[in-house]
């Protein structure tokens, strides 16, 4: 195991990121849900989908506009949190624990590794 | 206002300042700071959280407060001045009596739209015009090369333009001048609010019951601040104002009308007057007179797609055979339907009510159906 599991990672593009073993679970932060605004729509990658790092695979709809989520790492979609797609408001009342959106089996357990530290996103936060 | 010598810096509405200190989320809209929406605090926030979403849904519950000082107000005077400006609009404006407000279009040779306005009667030939803020230059250079030279167009730029819509907004309306109150849809009356000279017209962007209050801008923090005093009303961004007419079935100048769509196929053939119907005696009448003969081309048509997602502008349409269809001119999610609401133009063929089309979002098929406008049932007082 690359790191316990209470220890949360994040990207530039403001995904939060867990590993138990080598099963990745993905949200957005909540700064990200906090500038997308009441989140009315979301599309989840499809099960056994295999995603290279950054690559868009879910999408946001906030009532204003549409963003991408990108895979933080490579892998496979390995579970898919449908809750939020019957009820996007839970990402923004709960981005980084009920609003988690798939879960991913990563090709490279270790990348984990090359993602930010809290630190290291507050930091990138502070840029914006 | 922002400096001036830097062309990049965006204008400012009197009301900037105002919109920072409640929570204002401030975007660049045609070349201003525009609060998109509101994260509401203290008082406001037990009326209402802030968000798209809530301020759309409090202002068709109650009353939302916006700041469109960015749009362009001018008046126009001179002899005769409401027959001069009918060489530029299809409107029956010259028929427009003292205090009476009308929504037209000035028009270009092509039968296309220059700009959608509100022309209002003031007094014996003097018209009070609110015209889009981003073709404001467009449309006063358009009046002044094309109107007589004894037609005199004064820009109001030292006055802000505030919303109040909603059902509740003739309530607070009549605790600060019952004269207002009393206004009938599109009436204009000169009043006093709160001891500061307002021109007040009875009209909106959002479906609803309200009114449009043109203020010096000198007061308008004062208007405004005295309007949110009021227990029904909070103030609400551009991104509800987007959402709410777009329920409402109203066109957006430059998503879903412009120089190349005519009112005919923009659904806007009401617009021309009955005596303009006559002599068509309008830039682009004799256009508009052979597709209300024979046929617009296209049509713009409501369209609810099937499921969840929202179907934006720019998104291509086909019918169910395959072929082409049209496009998508404004579409989203629709806080009061409670799901998504687009406007798009097709073709001729594919525009009555229930027909089955196909949206192209993402690259996936999403079925849709041709449905009448407004989503959202227009709740003016007649």
């Amino acid at each position: 195991m690359a790191k316990k599991d209470s220890d949360k990672r994040y990207t530039r593009d403001h995904e939060w990121v867990v590993l138990d073993g080598d099963i990745a679970t993905v949200g957005i932060t909540d700064h990200a849900q906090e500038q997308l605004g009441d989140l009315v729509h979301i599309e989840l990658p499809e099960l056994e989908r295999t995603v290279s790092e950054a690559e868009a695979c879910a999408v946001v709809e906030s009532v204003k506009a549409a963003s991408d989520v990108y895979a933080p790492l490579a892998g496979k979609v390995v579970e898919i949190n449908e809750t939020i797609a019957e009820d996007p408001s839970i990402v923004n009342s709960d981005p980084e624990g009920e609003g988690w959106f798939f879960r991913l089996e990563l090709d490279d357990p270790d990348s984990f590794e090359t993602l930010l530290d809290q630190d290291a996103y507050d930091e990138f936060l502070e840029t914006l | 206002m922002t400096e001036q010598s830097d062309p990049t810096a965006l204008l400012t509405t009197p009301l900037d300042q105002w919109h920072r200190r409640h929570g204002a989320r401030m975007v660049p809209f045609v070349g201003y700071a525009m609060p998109v929406q509101y994260d509401l605090t203290g008082d406001l926030a037990a009326r209402c959280r802030g968000g798209v979403l809530a301020e759309h849904l409090h202002t068709r519950a109650q009353a939302g407060l916006f700041d469109v000082s960015h749009m362009g107000q001018a008046m126009l005077t001179g002899p005769n001045v409401a027959a001069a400006l009918e060489k530029l609009v299809p409107g029956d404006i010259a028929g427009l009596k003292a205090g009476r407000q009308r929504y037209t279009l000035l028009t270009n040779p092509v039968g296309g739209i220059i700009d959608d306005l509100m022309v209002a009667c003031v007094g014996n030939d003097h018209l009070f015009l609110v015209v889009n803020a981003g073709r404001k230059d467009v449309d006063f250079t358009h009046l002044t090369a094309n109107l007589p030279e004894s037609a005199i167009l004064t820009r109001l730029d030292d006055r802000a333009l505030l919303a109040l819509q909603g059902p509740e907004a003739v309530t607070v309306m009549a605790r600060l001048s019952p004269e207002v109150a009393a206004l009938p849809f599109m009436g204009v009356a000169s009043v006093s609010l709160h001891g500061i000279e307002c021109l007040v017209s009875r009209s909106g962007y959002t479906g609803e019951d309200g009114f449009e209050i043109s203020v010096p801008a000198a007061h308008a923090e004062t208007l405004a601040d005295a309007l949110i005093g009021h227990p029904e009303v909070v103030p609400a961004g551009l991104g509800a104002r987007d959402s709410l007419r777009l329920e409402a079935g109203l066109c957006l100048y430059g998503n879903d009308i412009d120089e190349l769509t005519s009112p005919i196929e923009a659904g806007l053939t009401w617009v021309i007057g009955k005596r303009r119907k006559m002599d068509w005696d309008f830039p682009g009448g004799l256009v508009m007179r052979d597709q209300l003969d024979n046929g617009p081309p296209r049509r713009r048509v409501g369209i609810r797609p099937d499921g969840r997602a929202p179907a934006r502008a720019s998104t291509a349409i086909m019918a169910e055979d395959g072929t082409e269809a049209g496009i998508v001119t404004s579409g989203g999610f629709g806080p009061s339907v409670n799901g998504p609401v687009a406007m798009g133009y097709v073709r001729r063929d594919l525009a009555a009510d229930g027909t089955r089309l196909t949206l192209i979002v993402r690259g996936k098929a999403i079925p849709a159906t041709v449905v009448p406008l407004p989503f959202t049932p227009h709740r003016y007082i007649r």
